[in-house]
């Protein structure tokens, strides 16, 4: 610790190296705290009176028919499993079949964010804040051990219990990591669930 | 592969320049004085018979009394090895002089062994914590170290 006041030029500015790891680190720690138990998954139940709705569930019929044969995931990979991700955006396994062949690389224009690997607390911070300002409907696919529980990394110093700590997750992928193939199967899991999503309900 | 070279010509050569500096020859590596580090590693890259150019990496090993470091050392000039070791003398506050000095590249091995094995490097340009972050408890490297 013997010079960590040293000040580094962006842009003809001087920044407080020091504070700012210094406020990394307490956002870390503030967001570990708080996320000690994990988020419910989102559970699509459509209401008994609305079921008989027409015109409702004609609306739904077409507004999720649009929603689940385009669903733009986030350009978005945390470690290994995120080359399986980029294989089954390859030739071989095509994920434009099912219509999410686009990858965006902004998460305003991103309907879906496929947690692709190791979570650890340092990257928690930006997984939340990724999360967060995609816009609504939005849905979360954990892709293999590591995001779903942790995996090899469970009671890990550093490595997150699951990424439903933090955001909430709509499919699980098991696998280490899971071939394209599993992937594309929890996309097509995923489809079926936004079946079953309601305007009149919003996503619980 | 590199050759490698003998320990024990090494470690005559060295207590010549400097006595009291080698702990250890016999073995496969030269365990060196860690006050005089940073002494051995510069006549290390200095000289011309020697020359070694590029640090392949720097360890940490925790042997609950005290930490080793270890250095590998490469000549790229020469194509020889060599590995040179240094015990910290207590577990309380280990600190050993730095060899960013020397080798650039030890910046960040220095910093990943500060990180996670809690050993202070003197003369460091920006010693902190690399893979965790600020405020973390311990370090998690340590045999001691347990998770809450």
């Amino acid at each position: 610790m013997q010079n960590n006041k040293s000040n580094l030029p962006i842009l003809g500015t001087s920044i407080d190296v020091q504070a700012l790891d210094l406020a990394e680190g307490e956002e870390v720690n503030a967001l570990k705290a708080a996320s000690q138990f994990p988020n419910p998954d989102p559970v699509i139940e459509v209401p008994a009176d609305l079921k008989r709705n027409i015109l409702v569930t004609s609306v739904d019929y077409i507004l999720n028919w649009g929603r689940r044969n385009a669903v733009w995931p986030l350009t978005f990979g945390l470690a290994c499993c995120s080359f399986e991700m980029i294989g089954a955006a390859m030739a071989r396994y095509d994920i434009a079949r099912f219509g999410a062949e686009a990858f965006r690389a902004t998460p305003r224009q991103a309907d879906l964010m496929i947690v692709a690997g190791t979570l650890t607390w340092k990257m928690a911070v930006p997984v939340k804040r990724i999360y967060e300002q995609m816009a609504d409907p939005k849905w979360v696919i954990s892709m293999g051990v590591c995001a779903t529980s942790g995996g090899p990394y469970y009671e890990s110093y550093s490595v997150v219990p699951g990424v439903n700590r933090i955001v909430p997750v709509d499919v699980y992928v098991p696998g280490c990591p899971p071939r394209p193939d599993a992937l594309l199967y929890g996309l097509m899991q995923l489809q079926e669930k936004i079946k079953k999503y309601s305007i009149v309900k919003a996503k619980s | 592969m590199t050759i490698q070279l003998n320990v024990k010509d090494l470690g005559q050569q060295i207590r010549d320049r400097f006595p009291d500096a080698v702990v250890d020859d016999g073995g496969e590596a030269l365990v060196v004085n860690p006050n005089a580090l940073s002494y051995v590693a510069r006549h290390c890259f200095e000289e011309p018979d020697l020359a070694f150019d590029f640090l392949v990496g720097i360890t940490g090993v925790d042997y609950i009394d005290h930490f080793e470091l270890v250095y590998h050392l490469v000549s790229i000039k020469h194509n020889h090895s060599v590995v040179l070791k240094a015990n910290t003398d207590s577990r309380e506050s280990p600190s050993v002089p730095s060899v960013t000095g020397i080798w650039e590249g030890a910046v960040l091995q220095e910093r990943e062994v500060y990180d996670l094995m809690g050993i202070a490097f003197e003369g460091h340009p920006d010693l902190k914590r690399i893979l965790l972050w600020e405020g973390f408890p311990g370090h998690p490297h340590r045999k001691n170290f347990t998770t809450a």
